[in-house]
C-alpha cells in the first residue's frame, strides 16, 4: 500500500499551499489540530468529480446517478476499511464530528436516558462532547461524571469503577486538542462495558494521525471530521456497531432516510441511510475518500511515526531554547502524545503569541480551543497551541522558536 | 502588511505592564458587568461606581492579551471623573475609531470633539481586524454597566 514516502520532495509536490507566499516568504501552517490542509489528489478528485461526474445520489435511475451512487458508497467503503469497521453500513456520514456526537446524544441519549441516568466524561473534552450532554441534562435531569486529569495531563484513572457504577456511558477522547494525550481507549472501552455503560468514542484528533482499529478498541459509537484528515469540510462520520445503530431512533428527518412516508406516519430507511436526511456532502465524501487513499499510500503508522518524531524534536528543542520560559502543558511522553503542543511563553497573553508568530507566518491557534473546563483546569484563559501533520517537518519547529524569540524583542524581557 | 509597531505602541505596552485601576469595587453601590470574549476565551469584569450622574470610580479585574487589557486600563482613565453622557460620548468615539458603527447613535459632532489621549494609541488595532474584539470588550461591558446604572 506505501507507495509514496513522506519525504520533502513528495509533500512539496503534493501540497499547493506550500507555494503560498505573504510578504515573499513561505508560510508554516502550524494548526492542523484545527483544520488540516489538503493535498492536490483530494482538490483533484473533487473538482474532477464536480465538473464531469457530478449527478444526485440514491435517486434516479439514470447512469450518471449510478455512477455518483457508486461513488458515494465507495467512499463510506474506504472509511470502513481504514478504521476497521466490520461494514461499511455502520458508517453514517455526518456534517462535521461535532453532528456525530449530537446524534449520540440527540438519539441514543434522548432514547435510553432518563432523569437520574449517570452519563460519565472527561475534563478533557472538547465542547462538542460536553454541550449535547449538558443539553440532555437540561432537558432530562441526568447526571454527569467527570474523569479527572493527572498533573501530566493524563485521565486520572484512580477513581474509574466509583465514577463509572451504574453509568449508561462513558463519553471521552482518544487524543486531547490541547495537550495531546492520547488516552487508553481499548481500556476505557472495556471499564465501560464492565460497568455496563456503553463507550463512545470522540476520535476527532486521532483517526487523522494513528492506526484506528474500531473493533479492537471494542467501542461503540465513534465520532470524526474529515477536514482535519486532508478532507474538505462539511463531512463527519459516526461509526457504530450495526445491533445499536440499529436500535437508535432517526436523528433528523426528511428525504432518503425513509423507506415509507404516509399520512398517519413514516418507517425508516435502514442504516445509515436513517441517519442520512436530506441530500447529503456528495462532493466531500468523494474527497474525504481520496483523503483516505493519500494517507494510506504513506500508512497511517508512517504517519503517526513522523509526528511522533517531530513532536519529540519541538519538545526537545522548545526546551532546550527557552528552558522555564515557555510551559509545555500535557505529557512529555511521545508514546501517549500526538502532535499537538500546547504552550504559555513567559507571561504573553497567547493572542500576542500567535499575533507576533504571524508576523513571521507561523501559523498557531491562540485561545480556549474549545475546551474551556480543560482551560479551567489547567487554571488558564487561553493557550498557544502548535500542531503538526504530514507537511511539518523540523524547519518549521525552527521556525517557530525563531519568531518566539522575535516576542522577546517586542515585549522587551 | 501593517506592521506590529502600528499595534504594540509603547504606550500600549505600558498601560500593559502596569494597568491602572485594577481590582474591584464593593457591590453594591457599584454595578459589575461582565465581558467575554468567546473568540479567545478572554474575561473581563468591569465595576462602575456612579455618584449623582457623574462616574467617580472603576475598577477592571480578569485576563486578556495586551490590546484588551491596556485598552481597558486607558478607558478607566478616560472616563473617571466624567457625567455619564460624557462617558457615552467618550465610549462612541472610541468605538468610532475601532469603525464599529453605534447602533443607536449617529456619532454627533459633539463626539468628534471628545479628546481620546492616550487612546489614540489604540489607532493600529483597526488594521488587525480580529483584534479589534479585544479592544472594545472593555467598553462594551462598561456599556452594559452604564445600561443597568441606568
Ligand atoms: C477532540 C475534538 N472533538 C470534536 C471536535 C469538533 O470537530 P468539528 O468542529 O469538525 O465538528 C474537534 C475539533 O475541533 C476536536 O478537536
Amino acid at each position: 500500500m506505501s507507495g509514496h514516502t513522506l519525504d520533502r520532495a513528495t509533500i512539496a509536490a503534493d501540497f499547493p499551499f506550500l507555494t503560498r507566499r505573504i510578504d515573499g516568504e513561505r508560510v508554516v501552517y502550524l494548526d492542523s489540530a484545527n483544520s488540516s490542509q489538503k493535498p492536490r489528489q483530494v482538490i483533484d478528485a473533487m473538482s474532477s468529480f464536480a465538473a464531469t461526474s457530478y449527478a444526485p445520489i440514491n435517486r434516479s435511475a439514470y447512469r450518471m446517478a449510478a455512477e455518483a451512487t457508486e461513488a458515494y458508497e465507495g467512499a463510506r467503503a474506504k472509511v470502513a476499511r481504514f478504521i476497521n469497521a466490520p461494514s461499511a453500513d455502520e458508517v453514517v456520514f455526518t456534517k462535521n464530528a461535532t453532528e456525530s456526537l449530537n446524534l449520540v446524544a440527540g438519539s441514543w441519549g434522548r432514547a435510553n436516558l432518563r432523569a437520574g441516568d449517570v452519563v460519565v466524561l472527561t475534563h478533557m473534552e472538547h465542547h462538542a462532547n460536553i454541550v449535547p450532554w449538558h443539553q440532555l441534562a437540561a432537558e432530562r435531569g441526568i447526571e454527569l461524571r467527570w474523569i479527572p486529569l493527572t498533573p501530566t495531563g493524563e485521565l486520572d484513572l484512580t477513581d474509574l469503577p466509583r465514577l463509572l457504577d451504574g453509568a449508561k456511558a462513558l463519553s471521552f477522547t482518544a487524543m486531547s486538542n490541547v495537550l495531546g494525550t492520547i488516552t487508553p481507549v481499548a481500556h476505557l472501552c472495556r471499564a465501560a462495558h464492565d460497568a455496563g455503560a456503553l463507550a463512545v468514542v470522540d476520535a476527532c484528533q486521532y483517526v487523522p494521525h494513528n492506526v484506528t482499529d474500531v473493533q479492537a478498541w471494542d467501542a461503540d459509537l465513534v465520532a470524526f471530521s474529515s477536514h482535519k484528515m486532508l478532507g474538505p469540510t462539511g463531512i463527519g462520520v459516526l461509526w457504530g456497531r450495526a445491533e445499536l445503530l440499529d436500535a437508535m431512533p432517526p436523528f433528523l428527518g426528511g428525504g432518503n432516510m425513509i423507506s415509507d412516508v404516509r399520512l398517519d406516519g413514516f418507517t425508516c430507511a435502514p442504516v445509515p441511510a436513517k441517519f442520512e436526511a436530506g441530500t447529503p456532502p456528495i462532493i466531500e465524501a468523494i474527497g474525504l475518500g481520496a483523503a483516505i487513499d493519500y494517507l494510506e499510500s504513506f500508512g497511517m503508522a508512517e504517519v503517526r511515526r513522523h509526528e511522533a518524531e517531530l513532536t519529540r524534536y519541538a519538545l526537545d528543542t522548545l526546551t532546550e531554547r527557552f528552558g522555564d520560559d515557555l510551559t509545555i502543558h500535557g505529557p512529555r511522553n511521545v508514546e501517549i502524545r500526538g502532535g499537538v503542543l500546547s504552550f504559555a511563553f513567559r507571561d504573553l497573553h497567547p493572542h500576542d503569541v500567535s499575533q507576533v508568530l504571524d508576523e513571521r507566518n507561523v501559523c498557531v491557534r491562540a485561545g480556549h480551543h474549545c475546551a474551556k473546563p480543560l482551560m479551567r483546569v489547567l487554571g488558564v484563559g487561553a493557550t498557544a497551541r502548535a500542531s503538526f501533520y504530514v507537511y511539518n517537518d523540523t524547519a518549521d519547529v525552527d521556525a517557530l522558536a525563531d519568531a518566539l524569540d522575535s516576542a522577546t524583542d517586542i515585549f522587551g524581557f | 502588511m501593517p506592521g506590529l509597531e502600528d499595534l504594540y505602541r509603547e504606550i500600549i505596552l505600558d498601560h500593559y505592564r502596569s494597568p491602572r485601576n485594577r481590582g474591584e469595587l464593593p457591590t453594591p453601590p457599584a454595578i459589575m458587568a461582565e465581558g467575554h470574549n468567546p473568540l479567545c476565551g478572554d474575561e473581563i469584569t468591569v465595576y462602575l461606581q456612579v455618584d449623582e450622574g457623574r462616574v467617580t470610580d472603576v475598577k477592571i479585574s480578569g485576563q486578556g492579551c495586551s490590546i484588551s487589557q491596556s485598552s481597558a486600563s486607558m478607558m478607566t482613565q478616560a472616563v473617571i471623573g466624567k457625567t455619564v453622557p460624557e462617558v457615552r460620548a467618550i465610549v462612541r468615539r472610541f468605538k468610532g475609531m475601532m469603525s464599529i458603527e453605534d447602533g443607536d447613535g449617529d456619532a454627533s459632532a459633539d463626539d468628534t470633539a471628545v479628546s481620546l489621549g492616550d487612546l489614540e494609541a489604540l489607532q493600529g488595532v483597526v488594521k488587525f481586524p480580529v483584534r479589534i474584539k479585544c479592544a472594545t470588550l472593555a467598553w462594551n461591558t462598561l456599556l452594559q454597566a452604564l445600561d443597568e446604572s441606568a
